[in-house]
């Protein structure tokens, strides 16, 4: 069908605004003067400071600490849950529960951050546990609202695929528990590893919920940064979001490359 | 190697570990379904399910000095145990002019916001669903990709594009244009707004127009119609799954939102995220935030029921 022009342009226009700001980021991070939209000169000093600057490194190594941990998580609880929704057609409680998984995906984040935070001081002062509030609590935090994103991602894969081979290996003698190690998780692999990544980058990309459940001297590097762009512009602050932007364009392009690769039909979203 | 002959063996060995397990399991009880779902329905009932109970509750309490914050609602006193409840924050909450000034605000910018980013995410959905094959692949990375870079530092970036000395004002410079004030206005929320949320509009309309029966809008055109009518009574009609379930997207986290308007906005952009920040960080006034947390979640749980509906509809051929 033929649309002309309008379509073309329009997909143009937004794929630029959309850009547009992050490359200028990306460029001006290499921008020697300190007045961030002035270019007068190719420099990575702003690189530099970064590595100098141990506020700064603290909170990228807690950050991508919590990150991987509460991805890992969130991948065997989402994974679960994902099999659960489209595995197990008729439940108990199967409305409650779809809502419950998918419900923190578009929970405003300030309800969500708010809702833990009082939770843990009411069981600190119940039970003791969690005693403070840091790292663990962050994770608990992460893995809640990953494990729902990870969920959908795995529920498509699952949905897609072949199951007359899971029938195959049980009627070859497997368990079901054996059939889901072999034959299962081999095939939904690809979607555990991008839905892992997934976790992860939201994880290190969370502002607001690691602001109300963090305690103390466990300052994540978005509330580092954030308290840094309050502040003002700062030079470094580009610097440090093209290192980032790199690592997640890596991870994402690798990410696609390994979905596309393992769809059995093509043309499928 | 032939089936049909095929006696029945055993299962090797190295099968049996997994049937002893499931054989315990069940002798004690335990079935597969309920292995598979315990984990995740005891982390989403002690994570997400009663923390929602006990904002609910302490948005009862009252603000009192010492740790907690806030006032017990079970007390014992001479061995009878008292249930306090104060409504003091709801009263507030409906008589001060801030807080229904902040409801309203935010309802309508996320509104407004959601309608610009429905007229931008549309037709790159539709210009996506209609690319050949391998650059719909690439089209829809792009898409992505800006999803998974860091949200708070995309607003970042578009500071660094909106500031008085920004880019934009740089450009409009060129051709002898007085600098406009763009930051710390509405309008820089708006834009913010659009400019993160984009991605959550333009995926589920992609996956309702990709599954669209292009031998529909020939057909629509062989009995003489012109683009836009088939547009109209053809296309629009049938992507509207996706046109709700997108904009629900944006709408029920746009409403709550605290960053954009914390960085792009002014002192007087009334976001209702940013009063119930400041009531927690600034006032530490916790049962009043709890409350403020509760008539947000009134305002978002019916946009959330109709996500629900809405994505079955989108995923189902």
């Amino acid at each position: 069908m033929r649309r002309g022009w309008f379509l073309p342009i329009t997909a143009a226009l937004g794929f630029s605004f959309l850009y547009a700001p992050i490359i200028s980021m990306v460029v001006f991070s290499f921008n020697e003067n300190n007045l961030v939209t002035v270019w007068s000169g190719f420099s990575t000093k702003w690189y530099g400071a970064l590595l100098n600057d141990p506020q700064m490194l603290s909170a990228a190594w807690l950050s991508l600490h919590i990150a991987a941990i509460s991805a890992s998580i969130a991948l065997v609880l989402g994974t679960l849950a994902a099999v659960a929704l489209v595995r197990f057609r008729r439940f108990r409680g199967r409305t409650l529960f779809s809502g419950m998984v998918s419900a923190p995906m578009v929970m405003p984040d300030v309800i969500t951050g708010l809702s833990l935070l009082l939770l843990f001081v009411a069981m600190e002062g119940a039970l003791g546990w969690p005693a403070g509030r840091g790292m663990v609590t962050i994770i608990i935090a992460h893995s809640t609202f990953a494990m729902a994103y990870i969920c959908v991602v795995v529920q498509s894969r699952l949905a897609d695929f072949d199951r007359s081979v899971e029938e195959a290996a049980m009627d070859l003698g497997a368990s079901p528990l054996r059939t889901f190690f072999d034959i299962t998780l081999p095939i939904i692999a690809p979607a555990l590893v991008s839905g892992w990544l997934l976790g992860f980058t939201l994880s290190l990309d969370d502002l607001v919920i690691a602001s109300f459940v963090s305690g103390p001297g466990s300052s994540t590097l978005p509330m580092v940064i954030f308290s840094k762009v309050r502040l003002g512009v700062s030079p470094d602050v580009n610097a440090l979001a093209t290192i980032i932007i790199g690592i997640v364009a890596v991870g994402v392009v690798i990410a696609t490359l390994l979905q596309l690769r393992n769809r059995p039909h093509k043309g499928r979203a | 190697m032939t089936t049909s002959h095929e006696p029945t063996y055993p299962p090797p060995r190295r099968l049996r570990p997994w049937n002893a397990v499931e054989r315990g399991l069940a002798k004690v009880g335990i079935s597969g379904k309920a292995l598979v779902l315990i984990a995740p329905v005891a982390w989403l009932v002690i994570f997400f399910l009663v923390p929602l109970a006990v904002v609910f509750g302490i948005s009862l309490a009252t603000k009192q000095f010492g740790r907690p914050p806030y006032s017990p609602l079970l007390t014992t006193e001479e061995g009878t145990v008292q249930l306090t409840l104060h409504l003091n924050n709801y009263i507030r909450l409906f008589s001060d002019s801030l807080y229904v000034a902040a409801y309203l605000s935010s309802i309508r910018i996320a509104a407004i916001a959601t309608l610009f980013t429905l007229l931008i995410g549309y037709p790159m959905a539709y210009a996506i669903a209609r690319a050949p094959d391998p650059w719909r692949n690439v089209l829809l990375m792009l898409v992505v990709l800006p999803f998974f870079t860091s949200f708070l530092l995309r607003i970042y970036a578009l500071t660094g594009f909106m500031r008085g000395n920004g880019l934009i004002n740089q450009f409009l410079g060129l051709f002898g244009i007085e600098p406009l004030v763009m930051m710390q206005t509405d309008f820089a929320v708006y834009v913010g707004l659009i400019y993160s949320y984009l991605p959550f509009m333009i995926l589920p309309l992609y996956t309702t127009l990709v599954k669209l029966d292009s031998s529909l809008i020939e057909a629509s055109a062989d009995l003489g119609s012109r683009p836009w009518q088939t547009f109209l009574s053809v296309t629009l009609p049938l992507s509207l799954p996706g046109i709700l379930a997108g904009s629900l997207l944006v709408f029920i986290p746009a409403v709550g939102e605290f960053v954009i308007p914390a960085l792009l906005g002014g002192p007087e952009t009334l976001m209702i995220g940013r009063v119930l920040w400041d009531e927690f960080f600034s006032a530490t006034n916790w049962p009043r935030a709890a409350s403020v947390a509760v008539a947000m979640l009134a305002v978002v749980v019916v946009p959330i029921m109709l996500l629900q509906k809405a994505q079955g509809a989108v995923v189902e051929k």
